[in-house]
């Protein structure tokens, strides 16, 4: 067989491993940041501060428009599944950190994951520059997003959405 | 619990799919790959494609759609990686062995290397399908944490028997049965690797928070500690009776990640390494072997070294030149002069196939054990029960270490000793005890990923109700007398506790604090 052929063959067969390593690669990086690169650049950047979150602990704002009025913040997949927390007009605070109002046990959330806070209309969430992202009805948040009940919320493992 | 399942929404039928193809691309890749460097093997030698490379590629794709059939038969959420990295690098091995068994004549009088690496890789597939279908939850293994103790005692002992055991090269590490050959200390790895698991994931509550403190460091209670340390002593010494230093660190490798990844305190480490670099010099003095492999290590240029008759550096240099021949990007398989260095096709086959591929295909091959050690950690981090945790933590380390102390013998980073190159080097007793390992991470990583409906495997019982992380009224009590007032807090990635806290606590200095997210 010619010399030709055979060095073909020796580049292919390189070009077969690394694109081998490349595609397992990919896979980690996959696994690590979620299924697609964000087109945003950073979604990991904390998000712009909201409009007007009224912190103070007073009654909710009366969302007219909504059905339901949320009152609880209630885990339905995961380690804690189960696990409702009610929404008392404080800001929630999500994430691996022990000062947290929800303390995930979840190698996939960040210390200091996400906040739930009353906003205009209701209840808004926030990324508060997480690793692996905050999911909104599976789409990972750059922004504060308004809460509906029902919406469903992924950290890592752990679905959470607002019940009345 | 009445929590609704709408989890396959997220974990269901596409993704699962998804990963079983990828899969199996992988694998075909995997397959091609290793067939292209067989027939350049052949082309390279003796300027034509082997006859049989048709049996050979078939029964090695045959081997891998099995190996897959079986992982998407009882395994459907494994790890998709794990099975086509080792497929490649097996493949790559073959081909290297038989390129070897060409340049030494050995295919004239039949049967070479790399038929019976064939044969073992067969059978390695095979137990690796064994324990996937036989093993169904790896939790199961923890109730036999101190059989497994002793029969890898045993099995380490076993070399020393006469009559069993064969000394080859100065080490006492092989027993012959029917007319084979078989390094027990591989299969013990992974018993020890049980046993480790086992043992800390009961213990590291009172190992890590019971005990003195001194000199900064929390030091354990004896009574606590000391199973583990005659276990250690034990395997260290039998191992020094056997003059095998590479098994020797690889075990107490194990030993010191699974303790530090059950702790978390970095201070094990460094006692280790301390410990370690102490008998390693306490071992130099004493035995005249160590002290050459030393010798060999610094001086490996020197002409009076390397002429040495026993215990020279020949065989390190050899290999040096041979990888510096190889240069960049090889000469090309098939075209090299590997034969020289002596164990060319076991412990040396890393210099062989940098001569032969060169530092591209060199990289690829180290980027592949990379991959599967991070494969394996990610493993360890996924799986929720804390002994499979340290029980998959632990087996990758091995490959990783084995992996390390072999290659940086080979490249004269470190001294030399004689351990294999996981799936690559020519050697039975290595390749089935790595095959194993993979049907066990593909076990562990299967029932890490399930979602937790379809988690039921009848074994043990659902996850989420796991109550064999609840501490025994014995534990208990033992670290109430320690002064420990439980606050819920488990180290190292524990996730049995479950806290929900409305007012934050005012202790900022958790253990599990460090920087994962």
């Amino acid at each position: 067989m010619s010399e030709l052929t055979i060095a073909a063959l020796r580049l292919g067969l390189f070009v077969l491993m690394w694109i081998f390593v490349f595609a397992v690669a990919a896979v980690l990086r996959r696994d690590l940041f979620g299924a697609r690169a964000q087109t945003g650049r950073r979604a990991t950047r904390p998000a712009k501060p909201m409009p007007q979150p009224s912190y103070e602990a007073g009654p909710i704002p009366r969302p007219e428009e909504i059905a339901a009025t949320p009152r609880h913040l209630r885990v339905v997949q995961g380690s804690l599944a189960g696990t409702t927390v009610p929404l008392s007009g404080t800001p929630i605070t999500i994430g691996r950190s022990h000062s947290s109002t929800l303390v995930l046990s979840d190698d996939f959330a960040s210390g200091r994951h996400a906040r739930i806070v009353p906003g205009e209309g209701g209840w808004w969430i926030e990324d508060a520059g997480s690793t692996n992202g905050t999911l909104v009805d599976g789409e990972r948040i750059t922004a504060p997003v308004r809460l509906r009940v029902g919406t469903r919320i992924t950290i890592g493992h752990t679905v959470m959405e607002l019940a009345p | 619990m009445s929590a609704p399942a709408p989890a396959a929404v997220h974990y269901g039928a596409p993704r699962r799919v998804r990963y079983r193809l990828l899969e199996l691309l992988l694998i075909l890749l995997a397959v091609l790959a290793s067939v292209v460097a067989y027939a350049l093997v052949g082309l390279g030698a003796q300027n034509e494609i082997p006859a049989n490379v048709y049996q050979y590629g078939g029964w090695l794709l045959a081997l891998g759609l099995a190996a897959h059939a079986v992982v998407q038969w009882r395994a459907r959420y494994a790890d998709q990686t794990l099975l086509p990295i080792v497929t490649l690098l097996n493949g790559l091995g073959l081909a290297m062995i038989y390129r070897i068994d060409i340049a030494k004549g050995r295919l004239e009088d039949g049967g070479g290397a790399a038929g019976s690496q064939l044969i073992w890789m067969t059978l390695g597939v095979a137990l690796a399908i064994g324990v996937l279908i036989a093993l169904r939850d790896h939790r199961v293994l923890r109730r036999y944490t101190y059989t497994a103790g002793l029969a890898a005692f045993l099995l380490l002992l076993l070399p020393l028997l006469p009559g069993l055991g064969v000394t080859i090269n100065g080490a006492r590490i092989w027993i012959r049965l029917f007319g084979m050959s078989f390094q027990p200390a591989e299969i013990a790895k992974i018993l020890l690797a049980i046993f480790f698991a086992g043992y800390f994931v009961a213990y590291r509550d009172s190992i890590v928070l019971a005990g003195p403190k001194f000199l900064g460091i929390q030091w354990p209670r004896l009574r606590d500690l000391g199973p583990i340390v005659i276990a250690w002593i034990a395997s260290v010494g039998i191992l020094v009776f056997q003059r095998d230093l590479g098994t020797s660190l690889l075990i107490f490798g194990l030993f010191v990640a699974v303790l530090y990844v059950a702790t978390a305190k970095r201070t094990w480490i460094l006692l280790g390494a301390v410990f370690f670099t102490g008998g390693a010099l306490l071992a130099a003095q004493a035995f005249s072997h160590v002290q050459q492999r030393i010798d060999g290590w610094l001086h490996a240029l020197d002409p009076e070294m390397y002429n040495r008759e026993i215990g020279g550096s020949y065989q390190l240099v050899q290999g040096l030149f041979g990888m510096a021949n190889g240069g960049l990007i090889g000469t090309g398989l098939g075209r090299g002069r590997p034969d020289i260095v002596p164990y060319s096709e076991s412990d040396f086959i890393i210099a062989s196939l940098g001569e032969e591929l060169g530092l591209i295909g060199l990289f690829a091959i180290l980027m592949l054990y990379v991959l599967l050690m991070a494969r394996g950690l990610k493993t360890a981090m996924l799986v929720r029960d804390g002994f499979g945790k340290l029980f998959a933590a632990g087996i990758s380390f091995t490959i990783a270490l084995q992996c390390f102390i072999v290659v940086g013998g080979v490249t004269r980073l470190i001294p030399l000793t004689g351990l294999t190159t996981p799936f690559l080097a020519a050697g039975g007793s290595s390749l089935v005890a790595n095959w194993i390992i993979i049907g066990l991470l593909l076990r562990i990583s299967d029932n890490a990923r399930r979602p937790q409906e379809e988690f039921h495997t009848g074994v043990l019982g659902t996850v989420r109700q796991e109550t064999e992380e609840e501490p025994s009224p014995r534990r208990r009590r033992r670290e109430e007398q320690a002064g420990h007032t439980g606050t819920g807090q488990t180290p190292a990635g524990e996730d049995a506790t479950v806290i929900v806290q409305e007012v934050p606590g005012p202790e900022g200095s958790d253990p599990r604090e460090r920087g994962q997210a």
